[in-house]
């Protein structure tokens, strides 16, 4: 079933291209990892779905994206943002309590229920791996966590809200390996209730836990492909030289 | 080389008494105002209207007149001031309508402080026939502190992280929310300190009360905001120029209460700001 | 319903954020609105260029050159006393004193914007007045001479604090380049850093002028506001805010009088104005 669709999107910030006619569909329940080096358009399609890329003030866009074959453009920014949670690069706690930063956003969506919002907190800190380390001290600041933690904890903030769809930007790239596998291991595991767009740089990772996997190259899409031929046979000699590392 | 090294010694000593000729004067005139005026500071100075024409008793009214004319100030352009700080921070395109606003408030800030007084008589005290009165002195006053609380709450709301916005965004929240929600209350220090020097400022003024509000003998409390008040700085001019023959005592003294009420609020928004630099959690 | 809500808060955000325009324009047509009646009676020429300001006498001649003169001697003697001054301390506490010492200095500055002009114009009265008339032996020392130096000390926050920012928005790499070739810090400073930042240094000055021009309280308390042709520093003068100041409080609602006042806070308004978009102008240059 197709979650996502996106048609021919291009993506300008001032005269600057940033996405050269990429084409795309996301399934639902697959964690699609992008790769690419730097500047390859990873993380600004990324923002498109969500429409972050909208804050900038020199954006322009053409094409389509389509969420459950709905224009995301005559979506509510709100709601789709709601469905399509984010968890950044680095570790963004809210300058709030434990807790807060849990309930923020169904505060936000009209919740003020205590009992309701422990409860989400709870459900969504379990999910996230972190609700055993930090249930003691619900209520002290965000910033008195480890980096993998706070990382964690954005996931559970996320995932509080209820999305159906959880873009990760590069979620482990400041973070030890001990950390990294473990937010792995939640991805995993998320699969089985969520659609996974996982924006990455570190190759291995996507091998890891990637479904499908697509190779992004100077704004352009280069190949998608199952994780496994995409790693084994990818079409592109270009994907090929990427994941051995001649470039990067 | 050497002769170079010595010319730098030169140059630099230049400029460091250039610099102890704009800062030694300034101790100077805080150590002589304390020495002088402390010894008219008593209970009855403080607390006591001024007798004798003016030149005995307190300076009471003065005190509540100034402090009636700040808050005034303060209610007015506090809400403005912070509605439009976050409209440069959050909403402003940067075009030219973006552009003329800053100018304007550049502008605002560069208008000569008489001239506020010109304004606020022309618009306050005839045109809505607001008299000389604590609301057209205040109304006057709000609008000359606006520019001081329109850039600093801008500067507070702008040094709040892009991040912590994007994040909430992208959780849903509307943009109002984030504001609200997220930005304000991170911004507040910051907000605080430029409304305390805001009150400084107003609190200090004469030029802008001349014709909207001061009395230049009025020994009662004011009762309404239609009615006249004395004011502090405005009563320092009168009993230094217009009064003669009073006791130096009593001007240095006077002179002293307006100093330490305007070094107060200026002390307080160095602590304020010291202390969020020292709790900033990013 | 929220977004109803947010729909007026938002609306009243655009409000407020147009509020200074409208403000600054409430002020220039309260001016013209009061000032201009003047010149049912007297032409432009002849308020602006008229020698002689006798306000309450039968007809009023209501000339303002000696106020304009007034005005421009003070300032003039002001500029001369704190443009290089102020630079100077400028310089030193940007770029030699150590960081310590930096900091209170900053602060005694800052504490020197936060007195009340009135205060200063008090200990003017009290200390330079009589000071000056010892030292020059002169029949009061109310004069220009008095009104510059005060002045002076009055725009030095402000030359200080905008020449300083300037110091510090040249990239570090020009400073380290000059360094590098084996120049010494005072070489670096007199011929990188202060060229580079020269449209800074200019906007603080027209600032500093700026403020000098706009100043009442200390002004008329000390300068001895006489209203005529000044010839030397060493006399009484009278500048175009403290007339304002002096003379409001008895001129008549509607009298000519009254209207040529405001004609001269129509003068100070555009002055104002232009120094400030003249030196924002150089504060944007800076910027490119």
């Amino acid at each position: 079933m197709v979650k996502i669709s996106v048609k021919n999107l291009n993506i300008w910030f001032d005269s600057t291209q940033a996405l050269k006619d990429v084409s795309l569909d996301i399934y639902a329940n697959e964690i699609l990892s992008i790769i690419g080096p730097a500047n390859s358009g990873k993380t600004t399609f990324l923002r498109t779905l969500n429409r972050l890329n909208e804050l900038e003030r020199q954006f322009r866009m053409e094409g389509a994206v389509d969420y459950d074959g709905v224009d995301i453009h005559s979506l509510d920014t709100q709601i789709l943002r709601k469905k399509t949670g984010m968890v950044f690069a680095l570790p963004l706690p809210l300058p709030l309590s434990i807790f807060d930063n849990v309930a923020y956003g169904s505060r936000m969506h009209g919740i003020k229920d205590k009992k309701i919002l422990l409860e989400i907190v709870e459900k969504a800190l379990k999910e996230a791996y972190l609700w055993d380390e930090v249930k003691d001290r619900l209520s002290t600041s965000a910033f008195k966590l480890s980096g993998g933690q706070q990382q964690r904890l954005c996931i559970a903030r996320t995932l509080a809200v209820g999305p159906e769809v959880i873009l990760f930007d590069e979620p482990c790239s400041g973070l030890d390996p001990i950390s990294t596998a473990k937010v792995e291991q939640a991805m995993i595991l998320l699969k089985e209730t969520y659609t996974i767009v996982l924006v990455t740089n570190n190759v291995k990772q996507a091998a890891r836990v990637g479904t499908r996997t697509a190779f992004f190259l100077s704004g352009e899409m280069v190949e998608i492909d199952k994780t496994e031929r995409i790693f084994t046979a990818p079409a592109d000699d270009r994907t090929n030289d990427y994941i051995e590392g001649k470039f990067g | 080389m050497r002769n170079s090294q010595r010319s730098q010694k030169i140059a630099f000593s230049l400029l460091f008494s250039a610099t102890l000729l704009i800062v030694v004067p300034v101790g100077l005139i805080i150590v002589l105002i304390i020495q002088k005026g402390i010894p008219a500071i008593d209970w009855q100075f403080l607390t006591d209207i001024p007798r004798k024409g003016m030149r005995e008793g307190g300076i009471f009214p003065a005190i509540v007149g100034t402090l009636y004319l700040v808050a005034g100030a303060i209610v007015f352009s506090l809400p403005i001031g912070l509605l439009a700080a976050i409209y440069l921070s959050e909403y402003a395109k940067d075009n030219a309508l973006n552009r003329i606003i800053k100018l304007a408030i550049v502008n605002l800030a560069g208008v000569p402080s008489v001239v506020y007084g010109l304004f606020g008589l022309a618009m306050f005290v005839v045109f809505f026939k607001f008299g000389a009165s604590i609301l057209s002195g205040s109304l006057t006053l709000g609008i000359m502190i606006l520019p001081i609380i329109i850039t600093a709450s801008r500067e507070a709301l702008e040094s709040v992280p892009y991040s912590f916005r994007e994040v909430s965004l992208s959780l849903g929240a509307s943009k109002w929310q984030t504001i609200r929600h997220i930005v304000l209350p991170n911004a507040i220090p910051g907000i605080l300190t430029g409304t305390i020097l805001g009150i400084g400022r107003a609190a200090g003024e004469t030029a802008p009360i001349l014709f909207t509000v001061a009395a230049f003998y009025l020994p009662k409390l004011p009762k309404s905001i239609f009615d006249q008040a004395m004011a502090l700085p405005y009563h320092l001019y009168v009993i230094s120029t217009q009064v003669p023959n009073v006791d130096e005592k009593i001007r240095y003294g006077t002179a002293l209460v307006l100093l330490v009420l305007v070094l107060f609020m200026n002390l307080i928004a160095i602590v304020i700001r010291y202390q969020f630099r020292k709790r900033k959690k990013w | 319903m929220r977004k109803f809500k947010e729909f007026i808060i938002e609306k009243l955000i655009l409000l407020c954020g147009l509020a200074s325009i409208f403000f600054v324009a409430l002020i220039f047509l309260f001016l013209l609105k009061e000032g201009i009646a003047l010149f049912k009676y007297v032409g432009i020429g002849e308020f602006l260029f008229g020698k002689k300001w006798y306000p309450i006498s039968e007809p009023p001649q209501l000339g303002i050159l000696p106020l304009i003169l007034g005005s421009i001697m003070v300032t003039l003697g002001a500029a001369v006393i704190s443009i290089p001054i102020g630079i100077a301390c400028a310089v030193y506490i940007a770029e030699v004193a150590p960081s310590k010492f930096k900091e209170a200095l900053k602060a005694g500055i800052e504490l020197l914007a936060a007195i009340p002009s009135v205060v200063l114009g008090f200990i003017g009265m009290v200390t330079l007045v009589p000071w000056i008339k010892q030292v020059f032996n002169i029949p009061t020392g109310l004069t220009a001479l008095s009104g510059s130096i005060m002045l002076a000390f009055m725009a030095m926050p402000t030359i200080v604090s905008i020449a300083e920012d300037a110091f510090y928005s040249v990239p570090k790499t020009y400073k380290e380049g000059a360094l590098a070739l084996g120049a010494t810090h005072w070489q670096t400073i007199y011929k990188v850093l202060i060229p580079a930042s020269s449209s800074g240094i200019l906007a603080a000055v027209m600032l500093g002028i700026g403020r000098v021009i706009g100043e009442t309280m200390a002004v008329m308390m000390i300068t001895g506001n006489a209203a005529v042709i000044p010839k030397t520093l060493m006399q009484p003068v009278r500048t175009l805010t403290a007339t304002i100041a002096a003379e409001m409080g008895e001129a008549v609602v509607g009298s000519e009088h009254y209207f040529a006042l405001f004609a001269v806070g129509i003068v100070l308004f555009v002055i104002s104005f232009f120094i400030n978009v003249v030196a924002d102008l150089f504060l944007h240059q800076k910027k490119v």
